[in-house]
């Protein structure tokens, strides 16, 4: 019985056995109406609780995931820190040891300096020699007039000759001591100037060893806020997390153009060793070939700059002693290097099967061939690509490091969005199950409005029939009692 | 466990099979130039065609050359056949070779008197066999107008099992003008021995649609 002749089932005019239909639907539900109430109620109850329930449990994980984002953002937080702290340390025991260790010798050379200056002022300080005693008697003796006497003026000349002799002498001896003493103030110049070279190096690294002392001060603070779990450092964190994360994703992708442009240089070449025919998985062997070439490429500056301490993404690396990693950084520099050139002349070769190509296209097509001047700058450019790209890729290692280590708190915090947004969810839907169960009840009621409003109309009249048989009664009653 | 170990088997197996070595399919492409009578005429399209088929064919591929005369079932009317190299460096200058025997040959062809098609696809497909190619082509760049020298027999199936013959430029004979059911007729004859040797035909008279030529 398909559904037309179901709704046909009471009389062939479909109006009446629509009709039909709807008074018994109705007079069914009217009959059914507190059980469809109940049900309608204890369904809606039902999702609004299995809704709470949900939104509870989602709550709690939520703050687990919220708990957990911030000890992960914190403990890299910290390790951050540490690393930086630890870094300042170093510097400041290789200022200590280089500068400050030689502070003692910088101490007697400043004193050795001083002292010499000390002698050297001594020596500049001395007095001329004073002229001689007589001299005050010869001046006065050489101011007597003459008085026309030959032999007296004889001897006054000798006397003034005498006297303008022992002033030059005089002269010339203070002279020679002023020169000397200026010798000796020289000398005290190249004192003086290393005196002042040595005090300037020493306040440059007092002042050096007191940056990194605030610097570690700060670090030091932050340190100990990160100890306490402070919010306020933890949101700093999680920001400086995502900026990393979305600046290595920057990095990355970057990175990963240019391993497109490197496999592109070498994809064809590498058909010349393993053939250009065969497919491994659907996948050209010489295109995994070339991959795979890149690939190890990568893992070669990975080791490289995991050896060299810039990076820390294996802890065995990490902890090697310093002459098992100076080895793995040759053999990694090595391989990396020997990878860049087979690279750069694979990219030649490519650039050879390209025109060998392009020769044969020519002569197919019957077009002469043409040659084409400055072939060769392509050719080196694309040497020196070959060459450059694998070293440029191997500080692939650095964004990836941060790109891991920040993916794990944005993650993090994706997923905690996520949660958030599903417990509000499962409130709403829970808000709305409880008001589509009250309107529900409503609309039921509203289907089944006739027999209802009969049923409210007969209860009228019954009790208005009762309460006139009560009247009667009473009347009869008070009638009865007057008689 | 039991079930556990057999899906790890199977997984296993699937992984392997991913990984092993799969080779493309490999081609191999016999070409025939009828050189009887005024049809030396139209070699320099035979020519074209022959550029197409090297321009696209690649490594590990098969390509024969060879011209339809009186006696066509013999190696000596193979022009040049090659198999490429795997090592893109070597496959260009084969077909650097194989152009110039074309361009050789094309230049010194002369007129047979007689033309023996059934011969040549026969000896094509002999070369073909031999290949060990996934992908068989005959293409007969011809009339398709026999005529066979008195006492050679070519009246049998030719074996043509998974090789599509293509026939090009099947130009109208002047008497096809007075009557075209002629070359219907000989275009049907063919279809139904290349069907009957196990193979499949197709005729492209337009050399714009080369690119239809390779499809399997």
């Amino acid at each position: 019985m398909n559904n037309s002749e179901l709704l046909l089932l009471w009389s062939d005019n479909p109006s009446v056995s629509v009709v039909i239909w709807a008074s018994l639907i109705i007079l069914a539900m009217y009959l059914g109406r507190q059980s469809g109430h109940r049900f309608i109620t204890a369904f809606t109850g039902m999702l609004n609780s299995t809704l709470k329930t949900t939104s509870e449990a989602l709550g709690n994980f939520e703050q687990k995931v919220v708990k957990r984002n911030k000890q992960v953002i914190l403990h890299e937080g910290k390790l951050a820190t540490e690393r930086l702290i630890e870094r300042e340390f170093h510097r400041v025991n290789t200022l200590v040891a280089m500068d400050l260790s030689g502070y003692p010798a910088v101490q007697r050379k400043i004193t050795d300096t001083i002292n010499q200056i000390e002698a050297d002022y001594q020596s500049s300080n001395e007095t001329p020699p004073s002229p001689p005693d007589w001299l005050e008697a010869v001046e006065s003796i050489s101011t007597i007039k003459s008085n026309g006497d030959s032999a007296v003026d004889k001897v006054l000349t000798n006397i003034k000759e005498s006297l303008v002799n022992a002033h030059e002498q005089t002269m010339r001896e203070y002279r020679k001591n002023s020169l000397s003493r200026l010798q000796y103030l020289k000398k005290m110049l190249p004192s003086w100037r290393n005196l002042s070279q040595t005090v300037t190096g020493m306040s440059k690294s007092i002042t050096d060893l007191s940056d990194r002392a605030e610097f570690i001060d700060k670090q030091m603070g932050v340190y100990e806020k990160i100890r306490a779990e402070d919010d306020k450092v933890a949101h700093l964190l999680s920001a400086s997390s995502l900026t990393q994360f979305f600046i290595s994703t920057l990095v990355l992708i970057i990175a990963i153009m240019g391993g497109v442009i490197n496999f592109q240089l070498i994809a064809l070449p590498m058909s010349e060793m393993v053939g250009g025919t065969s497919e491994i998985g659907g996948w050209k062997t010489a295109d995994i070939a070339a991959m795979v070439i890149i690939m190890v490429e990568v893992a070669m500056g990975l080791f490289l700059l995991e050896s060299l301490r810039i990076t820390n993404l294996f802890s065995l690396i990490g902890s090697m002693d310093d002459k098992m990693r100076r080895r793995m950084m040759i053999v990694s520099l090595s391989i990396l290097t020997i990878l860049a050139t087979v690279e750069a002349s694979l990219a030649y070769m490519r650039d050879l099967l390209a025109m060998d190509r392009e020769l044969l296209m020519q002569s197919l097509a019957g077009v002469a061939t043409s040659n084409v001047e400055f072939r060769w700058i392509p050719s080196v450019g694309q040497m020196v690509m070959g060459f450059v790209l694998p070293f440029a890729l191997a500080f692939v290692a650095i964004p990836l490091e941060s790109f891991i280590h920040s993916s794990r708190t944005v993650t993090g915090l994706l997923l905690a969005t996520l949660v958030r947004v599903l417990v509000y969810l499962a409130n709403v839907f829970s808000q709305l199950a409880d008001q589509v169960g009250r309107v529900g009840v409503h609309a039921y009621d509203l289907i089944i409005f006739l027999p209802l409003t009969i049923e409210q109309w007969a209860r009228h009249y019954r009790e208005s029939r009762e309460e006139s048989g009560d009247e009667y009664s009473e009347l009869d009653e008070i009638g009865g009692n007057k008689s | 466990m039991k079930l556990l170990n057999t899906m790890l088997i199977g997984l296993l197996a699937t992984g392997l099979f991913a990984c092993s070595e799969h080779k493309p399919q490999k081609k191999g492409v016999y070409m025939l130039i009828d050189i009887s009578g005024t049809y030396t005429q139209e070699i320099d399209k035979a020519q074209k065609i022959a550029n197409y088929l090297l321009a696209n064919l690649n490594g590990g591929d098969s390509l024969a050359m060879a011209k339809i005369d009186s006696g066509s079932f013999s190696e000596k009317d193979i022009v040049a056949k090659v198999t490429f190299d795997i090592r893109p460096s070597t496959a260009t200058a084969q077909k650097h070779q194989f152009k110039r025997k074309l361009d050789e040959f094309v230049s010194n062809a002369k007129p047979s008197a007689h033309t023996d098609i059934s011969g040549a696809v026969l000896q094509a497909s002999e070369y073909l066999r031999e290949t060990r190619a996934e992908q068989k082509y005959i293409i007969i760049f011809s009339d398709l107008e026999e005529d066979l020298i008195k006492g050679h027999v070519r009246k049998f199936d030719i074996p043509l099992v998974q090789t599509k013959v293509v026939a090009l430029n099947v130009t109208k004979l002047r008497s096809d003008n007075i009557d075209p059911r002629e070359y219907l007729k000989r275009l049907d004859a063919w279809e139904k021995r290349v069907y009957s040797g196990g193979g499949q035909w197709e005729v492209l008279n337009d050399l714009d649609h080369l690119n239809r030529l390779l499809e399997s």
